[in-house]
């Protein structure tokens, strides 16, 4: 467990939830203290490199909280050290600021992220849906989202020969 | 009045000499998106040679085309490219339905594939498997012949009538299971 860094997170940001699990170590932070925890992280404790940005709908999950968990995976390329943190979030403000100014390759896994699941990115420079078509409405990974979808897959526009 | 033909001689109709030159030299657009397009490429290659029935050109610009072959299964991104390249091609052309995904969605029966161009643009034969061997396709391509052959005249205006060009379209689709009531066309058309 990287007890440094848990202990430097703690001392400036209060008690966390912090958990391990075959060797890697997770920290829940807040919304509202991701962007200096990040910066802090990147900055002081050598995370130089955002390895993924992910999200999981706890919808209907077991002894489950809050709905939404989103996840980034952070990496030291010096020493190899890793970290996992967590930010729960609910509706309806699904709203966290970008880490693209600390990680550019957080570009287009923010975008997938909000393509898939709806959450907000405040301050990322392009932010479109990076795998359906852009006049989708739904988010398919959601819980919620039929599996089947809701009919998209058979309502758009026809090409008729004078438009090809 | 008997006319004494002469050697290596045959009469036969226009139409069916059009169909003829038709049918045997079919220049295939090769739309394969997954893996029934290895198969497509080795109905191409020597072991199986397409080329014995006349359908071994595979062109890759419409324009030259006449027989799309849809190989792998359609996403709902792709469709509007799949669309666009089929009106792209000349009159007379035809399609052939290569594997379960393409004709049905096979096993993917989620929100963004389409589940059978046939939904979106008019197929002429449906090849099943998954993915169907070369000997399949080919098996098709015969029958497709057989089928150019009954149809069509020489001037070819029956393949630039209105109903020709329309494709079929289901505007709405069968109610997802246990979502029967969510779905309702109109909403989507006027969102």
């Amino acid at each position: 467990m990287n007890e440094a860094v848990i202990k430097a997170l703690r001392e400036r940001f209060g008690e966390l939830v912090v958990s391990e699990f075959r060797g890697s170590t997770r920290v829940i932070i807040g919304k509202d203290a991701l962007l200096a925890a990040m910066s802090m992280l990147k900055t002081q404790h050598g995370f130089d490199m955002l390895v993924d940005v992910t999200c999981v709908d706890y919808l209907n999950y077991r002894d489950a909280t809050d709905r939404f968990g989103l996840v980034y995976l952070l990496a030291n390329t010096v020493n190899s050290d890793r970290l996992t943190v967590r930010v729960m979030l609910n509706e309806p403000d699904l709203t966290v600021p970008s880490m693209f100014e600390l990680w550019e390759g957080a570009d287009w896994m923010e975008r997938e992220v909000w393509d898939m699941f709806g959450i907000h990115f405040e301050g990322h420079p392009d932010h479109r849906r990076i795998l359906m078509p852009q006049e989708f409405t739904a988010f398919p990974l959601r819980k919620d989202y039929p599996l089947q979808g809701r009919g998209e897959r058979h309502n758009f526009p026809v090409i008729r020969r004078a438009q090809a | 009045m008997a006319i004494e033909l002469p050697e290596n001689v045959v009469v036969s109709k226009l139409d069916e000499l059009a169909n003829w030159c038709r049918k045997n030299s079919l220049w295939p657009m090769p739309f394969a998106t997954a893996c029934c397009g290895i198969e497509l490429m080795a109905t191409g290659a020597s072991r199986h040679d397409l080329a014995r029935f006349g359908a071994e050109v595979f062109r890759f610009s419409p324009r030259q085309c006449d027989l799309m072959i849809v190989a792998g299964r359609v996403v709902m991104k792709m469709l509007p490219v799949l669309q666009r390249i089929w009106q792209q091609m000349h009159e007379p052309k035809w399609c052939i339905s290569m594997g379960a995904c393409a004709s049905t969605g096979g096993v993917f029966d989620t929100y963004c594939v389409v589940q059978g161009i046939d939904r979106f643009i008019p197929v002429d034969m449906y090849v099943p498997g998954c993915p169907p061997r070369p000997e399949q396709l080919i098996q098709a391509i015969i029958d497709l012949q057989d089928k150019i052959q009954r149809e069509g005249t020489i001037m070819g205006d029956e393949f630039n009538l209105p109903g020709r060009q329309q494709a079929k379209r289901a505007l709405v689709e069968l109610p997802v299971l246990g979502q029967a009531s969510e779905f309702r066309a109109a909403d989507l058309l006027h969102r």
